[in-house]
This record gives C-alpha cells, structure tokens and sequence, in this order.
C-alpha cells in the first residue's frame, strides 16, 4: 500500500522593478515585506526572535538605497500554513502540505493571489512612475532559470534508484500536457550550435537539463533531484523533491502535473508501474520532447522500441487504470485519483485528436494558439519582439495585462474558495495545526518550520512541538484540543501525544 | 472505475464505429469554428494590452538564476 501522497508546490516569481535601479533582492523584499505589513499574525521562519512583519514598514525611496535586506528578514510564516520568502533573488511562496492534487491546486491558486495582493499594496508604497511586476514563470528567455518545484510524501523503503528511473520517464513526458511553452530556445539545439532551434517549445524548463539525476537546483539541473530533506521522519518517508516542472497558469494543467505524479509515484512503491517503459537517454529526450510541437517525434525506449510521448504517456495512463482497478487510489484520495485518471485520458485523448481542442487546459497550447494567430494577424517574423513579449505577458501577474487570464482556461477553484485558502490551512494535513496556532496565538508562537512549532511559554521558556508526521495535526486530530484549549500552555497540556 | 474512464478505455482497445467516427469529427468543426471565432476576439484584446513598447520589455526582462 503506497504512501499517502501529501504534497505541495514551491514558486519562485520573476520579478521586475520598473522606474528605478532596484535589485531583485529587494525588489522581492519589498514584495514580502509588503504583504506582511499590517498583519501581526505573522511570524518568522525556522529562527528565534524575529518578526518579520516589523521589519522595513513604512519604507520610503531611501530604503531601496540600502544594498539589501537580509533575506532571512523576509522569511514568514502564513497563516494557511505556507511559506512566504525570498529566495536567490525571487519572491517565493510554498504552499502547504497538502493531502491531494486538487487541494494543492487551490492553494497555488491562494499563492498567486497573495502575490497579486502583495505587489498591488507594495506599489500603493512606491513613487510615482515606479512599479514592480511579478511573473509565474521559469525562464528570461536569456539562459536563466528559476523553478516551479513540486514535493510528494514518498515511502523510505522504496529504493530511490527505483523511484529516479521509473519517475522519469513521466518527467520527460508529462510536459505534453503541463508544460507552459515557451517562444525560443535557450539550448544551443539538438544538432549542435544555433542549429534546429525550435520558434517555440512545449516547456520553460526543458533547456536547462544537464543531468539525469543530482543534488544541484541551480547548476548542471538533474531531471531527478536527490535532495534528502524529508521535513518528516526520515526514518518513514522521503520528500520526493520535483524540480524538472513548469510553473502553470492553468489550474486543470497543475491539477494533472501533481495528480498523475502522485498516481505514478503510488504505482512505483506498489511496484506497479510498467519496467520496460524505462527511456534510454532522458536528458536527451526532455528537450525532444519539448522542442516538438507537433508531438510526433520519437524516443527512444531502453527496450528499443520508439515511442512518442504522446504513446509513452498513453502506456503508463493504461498501466495506471490497471493500479486503480486493483490496488486503488486511497493514497492520493479515491475521488481526487479518480478525477485526474479521466482528466488525464482526456487531455491524451484531445491531444491526439487535435491538440487545439486542449487549448483551454494545457497551457502550451493556449499560449502557441496566441503567439501562432498574433503573428498570423500582423505578418511577424518568428523572431518578432511582439511573440516573445506575448509569451512573458501570458505569465503577468497583473489582472489588467496578463495573457493567461484572458485565454479561456478552465477554473476549477472558486474564488471565495481561493480567498479563505489565502488565510486559512488546509484540514486534513500536520499545515492545520501550523496555521490554526499562528492564526490563534502569533504573539506566542516564536519560529515555525514544517516539521515544528515554537511557542514561548510564559514561565515554561521556549517548547517546542516536533511534527514529524505529515498527516497528524489535523482538524480531526488536534481541532478539538485547538478549540477547547484557551492559551499555549493549555494547548502543550492537552496535547499529549497526538504528535 | 468511473464511466467516463471505462469509455475511453474501451476505445483505445476498440476499432472506432464509422458513424461515431462521422460525428466526432462534425464536432470537432464546429468546435475549431467556435475557436476560431473566440480567437479572434482574444487577439483584439490583446491588441489592447500587450506591452507597447514589445522589444524595450521583452531586452529588458533579465532575471537572476534561482533553482
């Protein structure tokens, strides 16, 4: 029985300052520090004696003099339960723990609109003529990238090798459907220097694989990323850390991106994903894949046999119905696992009719349908600012210009939905008990991280209360205690042992 | 298993019916109508929107690696 597929999404944000010689750093300081103003139920990132939500209020030109902030100034806690922090030069925000794909999903969504409502109360603060705009995007379309990285709750006893081999040959291929596209190419091409450049490609990150599988984020990028860090019992589980995905703009693309992983990831600790389907040069193959559009060209398999992605995918859809039907989906939730399974023959099947009829979900289609009718409409050459400036709007995070929100996607979230996820946690995760207490008690609570909460106790000094279990904390376990318990020490008392 | 998923299932295994065939793609024209319509209705917004000065915003979106 495979591991419940707890999981959650990281996003770095591009970002950019307008009317002013700002850096990143504090471009994205100011964004974080933004939304932290004014609310007191914030509270600091895995160290003692910060708050961040007093830091650089009120800020006037002068402050963007400074060089930088430190980061670790602007590294908080929200009261849903995510983090919210800048990273190499990005704001970035990671939701929480999450008990499937779909509750995932709404909280990217509460994610964009913390980030809409931060940039749009930075700017109220900024001078005249000046403005910082946030993109969910991975790429510069200059050679530098930054990630949209998935995580999914993994058994320790699966062998990771098992785990990297069979996981990647979804990773090469699951871009036909989540990919964000991209005009241009920031690879020297498959045939050698400046050669075969595609006009546009299936994914953002795609180009910037070095490697099949590592511990580098930012250099030589391995498809697989071996990072141990599982912010849970390390001697139960491992967080798979996913870092070869794109940041999506479609909510039915993010909800197959994490569910059809999930499911896949389900399938190999049950040992049930199919081992000849095992892809011979993968780094070779995920630009492949990306740069062909007309998803035709072939991979090879390490059987021999070539396959497109589009037939690679096919084959572990079908090997997924077969797991359902016999092992079931309770891992990544029935109902959830059972929604992915019909959306995901879906989008096969549209793509292989005719991929425009999938315009509406994956993003790649609907920013291609776009770029392909913009330049058809004005004449363009495929090298026109005007395509590549479609494709970063697509990504803007303003209301008033961005691309995506005016394509015809397909919303699954509602928005008041999205609203309440901006402050509260999800339920059925360790996130509830996080962000109930903060919600609760943030002047108690000193530092949180995702496998701890601190609290200052009055009298008792610092305790700490350890989280080694994803799915303990939940408002079936702990709401009942949260709700009778009238201050910390009470809670830390009446605790027990549901940790 | 839901039905929608047993349909599709079946298909893949399946040589597809002729008339099924004759309506499916009758669908899929008045759907590439329907795109084409909204298509254009999306590119005179985007006419609107889209950055004026398209080559100063696109020489001047420069980021730094993250991971």
């Amino acid at each position: 029985m495979a591991t419940p597929k707890v999981c959650g999404i990281e996003t770095e944000y591009g970002i950019i300052f307008k009317g002013g010689d700002v850096n990143p750093i504090t471009a994205s300081s100011i964004i974080v520090n933004a939304y932290s103003q004014g609310k007191d139920d914030l509270v600091g990132w895995d160290y003692i004696d910060e708050h961040p939500g007093n830091d650089a209020r009120g800020y006037s030109l002068d402050d963007y003099l400074f060089p930088e902030y430190e980061s670790q100034l602007v590294n908080t806690v929200l009261t849903n339960g995510a983090r919210y922090y800048v990273d190499h030069a990005h704001p970035e925000i990671s939701t929480p723990e999450c008990r499937n794909a779909l509750e995932a999903v709404l909280f990217d969504r509460a994610g964009e609109e913390i980030i809409r409502s931060s940039m749009q109360l930075a700017n109220e603060g900024l001078p005249e003529h000046s403005e910082i705009v946030i993109y969910k995007n991975n790429s510069d379309g200059k050679g530098n990238s930054y990630g949209c990285h998935e995580n999914y709750l993994v058994s320790r006893q699966t062998p990771f090798s098992q785990i990297a081999q069979q996981i990647t040959t979804h990773f090469v291929t699951r871009q036909i459907f989540c990919g964000a596209g991209k005009v241009g190419a920031e690879h020297r091409g498959l045939s050698g220097k400046g050669a075969n450049q595609p006009a546009f490609q299936i994914s953002q990150r795609a180009d910037f694989f070095e490697e099949e599988i590592g511990l580098e984020t930012t250099l030589k990028r391995p498809i697989v990323n071996t990072r141990d860090e599982p912010h849970c019992d390390p001697t139960k589980y491992r967080r798979l850390h996913v870092i070869a995905g794109d940041a999506n703009m479609s909510e039915v693309a993010t909800l197959l991106k994490l569910g059809t992983t999930s499911i896949v990831l389900a399938m190999i600790e049950d040992d049930a994903f199919p081992e000849h389907l095992i892809i011979k040069d993968p780094v070779h193959a995920i630009r492949q894949v990306s740069h062909d559009t007309s998803l035709s060209a072939c991979i090879m398999m390490s059987d021999g046999r070539m396959l497109s992605a589009l037939q690679v995918q096919l084959e572990i859809l079908e090997a997924a119905i077969q797991y359902a039907n016999r092992y079931g989906l309770d891992s990544v939730d029935d109902s959830v696992g059972n929604d992915v399974l019909v959306r995901w023959a879906g989008v096969l099947d549209g793509l292989e009719t005719d991929p425009l009829l999938v315009a509406n979900i994956v993003d790649w289609i609907a920013k291609k349908r776009i770029v392909d009718g913009f330049a058809q409409r004005h004449n363009l050459q495929i090298d026109d600012a005007r395509l590549k400036a479609i494709d970063l709007q697509y990504h803007d995070m303003r209301v008033d210009k961005c691309l995506a929100l005016r394509a015809g996607l397909v919303e699954l979230c509602a928005k008041p939905d999205v609203m309440t996820a901006m402050v509260k946690p999800p339920e059925s995760t360790r996130a509830f008990f996080r962000g109930t207490v903060l919600q609760r008690w943030p002047n108690d609570v000193i530092a949180a991280n995702w496998d701890s909460v601190v609290f200052d106790i009055p009298n008792q000094g610092l305790k700490r209360v350890p989280m080694p279990e994803p799915l303990r904390g939940t408002r079936q376990m702990v709401g009942d205690v949260l709700a009778s318990s009238r201050n910390p020490a009470e809670l830390i008392e009446n605790l027990g042992s549901k940790f | 298993m839901p039905e929608q998923l047993k349909k599709t299932s079946q298909s893949r295994k399946t040589e597809t019916p002729a008339v099924e065939s004759s309506t499916s793609s009758a669908a899929t024209s008045s759907t590439s109508k329907n795109l084409t319509a909204e298509l254009d209705s999306l590119l005179d917004e985007i006419d609107e929107v889209l950055e004026s000065n398209a080559e100063e915003f696109v020489k001047s979106y420069v980021q730094k690696g993250g991971q």
